[in-house]
Order: structure tokens, then C-alpha cells, then sequence
């Protein structure tokens, strides 16, 4: 292969420029800051700052609430993902047989995508919130005791559920692409030596849509760590009891509403910590054993 | 030739508009008012404005009561704070914590030319927004107080009589519990903000101590006392309540007011700046003054909720004698009077509510005294001048936890408030830095 070389040596940096520029103002910067700020203690308005060291780490590993907070987190992400996973899978392979209208469906089923989580909470909100919401009064009728401002396990179910809601377009999506990619010829060979619909899916379509089963469950995994906050804050706001509250909404919480700034950077370098991690998990092991088809 | 022409139009041009914009000194005042309490704010600086040529008052809207507080903050933290804020009640101990980050409002009357003269204003606001020693630190721009409301037809329903409300909360408890028994209302009662109306208006209305320190308006460093017999008692009232329904949680902040304006619940306690969506529904509503329990010298009086003015560190004389004049602007008596009756927050001025009641507006709309009665009644003690941490939002929104935790009969009110004060002494010593 040959090997491309620029006569200019200038350009290539001015090319790279804006990508570089992008980079280290909105992550290499802040991520110093909160480094900076995570061996730091202030009071909210910065007239005082002291310099503690790993104390802000110490305070935030012992404290029983964030080991709580994480153990939400894992709860709540599995199930979203899960959830978000396995209705979109199950739609796409439906949207698979569909003739009639195929474009109409599909497009249906990508609406959800476009809302805001803000909103989608919203959404959710004013259909069960036991004050006001449609939903929320016919299960009280029907003697369900609903009351997520209450009851922590339903309001997990509440947000679980608007999050995952607003992630199936985009898994649609992807799993509709990945069952496209599927060869038909497997699929027909497997009909005519007499495979029945669900042995065909389990031993052919699903292990073949590994690569993007794999690809959406770090995604997704991403998406419930990171990009639920909004939902979480419209719908619970972290509550009832702490009983929502993960580890992105505690960082907001302590940094915002707490104004404890050197807890809340160092509970947002444990984060970055975490996708790092995340990542790198992807990148290393996931990309490379799944079977590619 | 023509570039340096040009360059010399442009400079004598941005020279004039520079000189034309020293006349006028602009000052920021974030505020977190929404719908009609938003037009009250830009009806008041277009007065301001136009009333006199030297200042210029420009509102900007931040977003909620909290928001509006770290907007203020960050911007502070990056040297641009606007010269006026808008601060709620809890985040009033944010704020006097931060000596060196705000002016106190009397000294930038004085720095305006003006005497900062105490008589003048309601008592139990000033003692409020005052230092220990007296010094008013922030200007009291809307002051609400928690109030009882309750549905006429419910009450008339349940066989209670639609004339007298409950005044103490055992008479609350039995009227919430006939409302449910007889069916008249699916839940008996309900309360918006249950930090705020049952445990600081709690505490200042029965003359119980909130926390050590005059409730941290004598020294920041406050042990919590919400623990007490006192507090336990109601609580497990609530909570004992709560089992079947008769008493709904409706949310930390005021959700709980759909519960009520939906005819779901017969009774709530909610600020007195609530009144309006109330009207607003239609609904044959009742008002009276917050429930106590009986004893000597109760009731004593109510503590203020709602919001005031704090005046940034750091900026120009001409900005703080501008600030100063927009205070003194507020403080005219028309103002107030017009704020307290168009609003329905308090007036802050005594001349005010003079002239209010004068007017016969009180014999007209009946229940918008109550909450200047609540709180004039009586000089306030040393548990009712307030409540003031220096994170107070932090502190409620661990009781909001626990209290959330407690109705869900997950614990007793013992349990619940024995955290609250655990957690709670923790969250103030790490805030105030031992």
C-alpha cells in the first residue's frame, strides 16, 4: 500500500484544527476543572477555597448515599436498556414482515426519537401522576395503590419506562438495519429444513444481530447513565427517598442544589472514570469477539 | 484615505454612544417571576425607568427560585454578578453566608443618601432579613405566608360547618378524618411544602425551637431540634394519617394545590401566594389562618416565605446609589399598597398595609389579611424571627427524604426525624467548612 504524504506541513494541523479546538474546549478543559475542583473544598460563591486532596473522594466512597445512588444506577440502566432492547427488537422483526406500509410504520415508530427527554418525561408525567394524571386515576379506581411520589419501586418503573420509550426508535432503527443485513438465503434454507419461526429467530437472526445487539447495549448503557437526567428531573426529581436518584442526577444535585462543588467534581471524575472504562470495555473485548456475519 | 475617514466615523460614533451610555447607569436585576408576577416586574422598572433619567433598572427572568440562585452564583464565581438578585426565602442563608459577596441593603440606602429607618417596616419581615444586630441585609420584595384553605361543599358535605374553619390541628386532624369517613371527598387533607408550612412555620407558630442559635440567625453553626416530643407527635399524626389516605402527599414543593383544587382533598395549607390559582378555578373555597396547637402564648406568629432582593458585592457607587433609589422607589407607600393587592404577597411597609386597610380592601376580599395577622400578631420570639442555614435547600430537601420515607410507612416519624437531624447537623458542619 502507498503510503500518503502531504507536501504541506502546515495544512494537515490547520485541517485538524477545529476538531482540536472542539475537543480541549469541551472536554479536555472542563475535565481539568473538575479534576481541579475535585481536590478542592468552596464555599458556593468561591471566596474561599482549600486544598484537601483525595478527602472529596474519601467523603463521596464511604458515604452510604452515593454507593446507594450507584446501585440505582445499575437497577435503572439494565432495565432500560433491557426494556428499550427487547421492544425494539421485537418491533423491528414485526416491522420485518410488514408489506403493506412498510414506510408509513417505520417512520411511526422513529417519532419518539425526536422528543426531548425534558419532554418525554413530561409526557409521562401527565399521564401518571397521581394528582393529575388520566392514567394514574384509572389505576387508583381500579384499586391499584399508584403513587410513585411515594412509592419508590414505582416511580423507578415510571422513569425506567419513559426512558426506555424514548431509546426504542433509535434500537428500532438499528436492529431494522441489522435484519436487512441478514442474508435471506440463510433464512429460507433453514424454513425448508423445517425450522419453525421462533427456532429460526433464536438460531439464525439473533446470534447474526449480535454485532448490534452488542453495539446498543453499550449505547444504551451510555444513554441510561448519562442521558437521562432530564426525564429523571422532570418525572422524580430523583425521588421519592433517594429512590431515583442516580449518579449523573447526584452530581447535579450536590453541585446545583447543595452547592457542595468539590463533592460534585469528584463524584463527576468517578463518572468519567466510568465511560473511560465503558470504552475501552467496547473498543477492547466487544468489538472484537463478536462475530461479524 | 477613506479607511482612516471611515475609522474616524467609527470612533467618534462608539465615543458619543459610550458618553450617552454613562448618563444612564443600567442595572441588572434577576428576578425568577413568572406569569402575572413577571408583568408586575416589568411594569414596576418601566416605571422606575421612566420616572427618572439617571438609572435604569433592566429585568431579566433566570428560571425558578433555585435556578435564579446559582445563576447568580456562577455569575458571581466569573465576576460579572448582576447588581440586584432575587433570592427565595431558604436561600437567604446562602446568601448571608457569603459575607463579602453581597452589600447589605441598609448600607446601600445609606450610600443612595437614604436612612435606612426600621419602624417603617412590618416587623416580623425585617427581623427576617436582618442580622442579629438589627442590620437589614436584603430588601423584601414579595413576602407570603402559609395559610389554611378548604372547600366549602366538601365541608358542608361532611356535616362540618362551612362558617368556622379548624383553628388547631387536632380540630384539622377530626375534620380531615370526617371528610373521609363520610365520603365527602375521597382524602381529608393535604399540604404544599411540608419543610417550609410543618416544620419552620410549624416551629415559629407554636413557639418551638427549630434549631440551636435562634434558628441560625444568631450564628450559622445551628444543631437541628426538629427531633423534639413536639415535632414527633405531628408528624406521626400525619403519617398515622396517611395510612389510609385521609391525608395526601402531594409533592415537596406546592403540587400538593392540584389535589386540592381537583376536590380530592377538603383542606390544604399552602402560602398565601397560592390564593390566586385558587380564585382563578372557581372553586367555593374558605380561608383561615394556619393551625396551631393549643397552648400558652400560641399562636405565635408565622415566618415569611417568598423572596427578596440582595445587592451583589463589587459594583460601581453610581450602580449602588442607582439600586439605592429603586429601593426607595419600591418602598413608596402607592407601590406597596398596588404589589399587595394586584400580587396577593404582603405589603413590606407599615404605611402600606395601612393604606390597604384604609381602602376597605380587606372588608371586600376577606381572607388576604390573615397572612399579615399570622405574622404581625405578636413581636417575634427568638424560635419565630425565621430560619436560616447556610444550606438550607440541602437541609430540606433531606427532610423532604425522610418525610417521603415516613409516608410510605417505611418508618415512624421518631425514626424519620431522628435521621433528618443526624443527616441533616452532618450536611450543615461539612457547609460551614468544620
Amino acid at each position: 500500500m502507498q503510503s500518503v504524504v502531504f507536501p504541506n506541513k502546515i495544512l494537515p494541523y490547520f485541517l485538524v484544527a477545529p476538531q482540536i479546538v472542539l475537543t480541549v474546549i469541551f472536554f479536555f478543559w472542563p475535565a481539568s476543572q473538575a479534576l481541579y475542583q475535585s481536590a478542592m473544598r468552596e464555599d458556593p460563591f468561591g471566596l474561599q477555597s482549600n486544598f484537601v486532596g483525595l478527602a472529596n473522594f474519601r467523603l463521596i466512597l464511604s458515604d452510604e448515599n452515593y454507593l446507594h445512588a450507584l446501585q440505582v444506577t445499575i437497577v435503572f440502566s439494565v432495565a432500560t436498556a433491557l426494556l428499550s432492547m427487547g421492544l425494539a427488537l421485537l418491533l423491528a422483526t414485526a416491522a420485518d414482515l410488514v408489506v403493506r406500509g412498510k414506510g408509513f410504520y417505520r417512520t411511526m415508530m422513529i417519532i419518539p426519537y425526536a422528543v426531548a427527554p425534558a419532554v418525554a418525561g413530561m409526557l409521562w408525567l401527565f399521564m401518571f401522576n397521581p394528582a393529575m394524571g388520566t392514567l394514574a386515576y384509572l389505576l387508583r379506581r381500579n384499586g391499584i395503590a399508584w403513587d410513585p411520589l411515594l412509592n419508590g419501586d414505582q416511580a423507578m418503573v415510571l422513569v425506567v419506562v419513559a426512558a426506555a420509550w424514548k431509546q426504542i426508535s433509535y434500537n428500532f432503527l438499528f436492529f431494522v438495519a441489522g435484519l436487512q443485513a441478514i442474508p435471506k438465503s440463510l433464512l429460507e434454507a433453514a424454513a425448508i429444513d423445517g425450522a419453525r419461526g421462533s427456532r429460526r429467530f433464536w438460531t439464525i437472526v439473533f446470534p447474526l444481530l449480535a454485532p448490534t445487539t452488542f453495539f446498543l447495549l453499550v449505547v444504551n448503557t451510555v444513554y441510561a447513565f448519562f442521558d437521562t437526567f432530564g426525564i429523571i428531573h422532570s418525572v422524580t426529581g430523583g425521588g421519592p427517598a433517594k429512590a431515583t436518584e442516580t449518579l449523573v442526577y447526584k452530581v447535579y444535585n450536590d453541585g446545583f442544589v447543595n452547592l457542595n462543588l468539590g463533592s460534585s467534581a469528584a463524584q463527576s471524575v468517578v463518572l468519567m472514570v466510568i465511560v473511560i472504562a465503558l470504552t475501552a470495555f467496547q473498543f477492547r473485548f466487544v468489538e472484537r469477539r463478536v462475530h461479524y456475519g | 484615505m477613506k479607511i482612516v475617514l471611515a475609522s474616524a466615523i467609527a470612533a467618534t460614533t462608539s465615543l458619543l454612544m459610550a458618553s450617552s451610555a454613562m448618563a444612564v447607569t443600567e442595572i441588572q436585576w434577576w428576578h425568577a417571576m413568572t406569569g402575572a408576577n413577571n408583568e408586575v416586574v416589568e411594569q414596576l422598572s418601566k416605571e422606575f425607568n421612566e420616572g427618572q433619567k439617571d438609572y435604569k433598572i433592566v429585568p431579566v427572568f433566570k428560571g425558578s427560585y433555585p435556578e435564579t440562585l446559582n445563576a447568580g452564583i456562577a455569575a458571581f464565581r466569573a465576576k460579572q454578578p448582576p447588581a440586584i438578585i432575587q433570592v427565595f426565602d431558604a436561600g437567604s442563608g446562602v446568601m448571608m453566608g457569603a459575607q463579602g459577596a453581597i452589600v447589605p441593603v441598609a448600607d446601600v440606602l445609606t450610600k443612595g443618601g437614604y436612612k435606612f429607618d426600621k419602624s417603617q417596616y412590618l416587623p416580623g419581615i425585617v427581623a427576617y432579613y436582618s442580622k442579629p444586630d438589627g442590620t437589614m441585609l436584603s430588601f423584601p420584595y414579595n413576602s407570603s405566608s402559609p395559610i389554611l384553605y378548604y372547600n366549602k361543599d366538601i365541608f358542608q358535605k361532611a356535616g362540618l360547618d362551612a362558617a368556622n374553619p379548624p383553628k388547631t390541628w387536632p380540630q384539622v386532624f377530626e375534620a380531615a378524618k370526617k371528610i373521609k369517613t363520610s365520603g365527602a371527598a375521597p382524602c381529608g387533607m393535604t399540604s404544599t411544602w411540608l419543610t417550609w408550612i410543618q416544620t419552620e412555620n410549624l416551629a415559629a407558630w407554636n413557639n418551638v425551637s427549630y434549631g440551636s442559635n435562634e434558628n441560625g440567625l444568631a450564628g450559622v453553626d445551628v444543631k437541628l431540634a426538629v427531633n423534639s416530643d413536639f415535632f414527633v407527635k405531628h408528624f406521626q399524626s400525619i403519617a398515622d394519617l396517611g395510612k389510609d389516605g385521609t391525608f395526601r402527599y402531594g409533592g415537596r414543593t406546592s403540587e400538593a394545590k392540584q389535589l386540592f383544587t381537583s376536590g380530592e382533598c377538603g383542606i390544604m395549607t399552602e402560602s398565601s401566594g397560592g390564593l390566586g390559582d385558587i380564585i382563578k378555578t372557581g372553586m367555593n373555597y374558605g380561608i383561615g389562618q394556619l393551625p396551631y396547637y393549643e397552648g400558652a402564648g400560641r399562636p405565635q406568629n408565622t415566618i415569611p416565605g417568598g423572596a427578596s432582593l440582595w445587592v451583589f458585592a463589587g459594583k460601581s457607587d453610581a450602580e449602588y446609589k442607582g439600586t439605592a433609589e429603586f429601593f426607595n422607589f419600591l418602598s413608596q407607600t402607592k407601590i406597596q399598597a398596588r404589589l399587595h393587592q394586584v400580587s396577593g404577597y404582603m405589603p413590606v411597609t407599615m404605611a402600606a398595609y395601612e393604606d390597604t386597610k384604609k381602602s376597605g380592601f380587606y372588608d371586600k376580599n376577606p381572607g388576604r389579611q390573615a397572612p399579615l395577622l399570622q405574622m404581625m400578631g405578636k413581636a417575634p420570639t427568638e424560635n419565630s424571627k425565621g430560619v436560616r442555614l447556610v444550606n438550607l435547600p440541602q437541609v430540606r430537601d433531606i427532610m423532604n427524604e425522610e418525610f417521603e420515607s415516613m409516608l410510605a410507612g417505611k418508618q415512624d416519624a421518631k425514626t424519620a426525624l431522628n435521621k433528618v437531624v443526624e443527616r441533616g447537623n452532618a450536611a450543615i458542619q461539612q457547609a460551614i467548612g468544620k
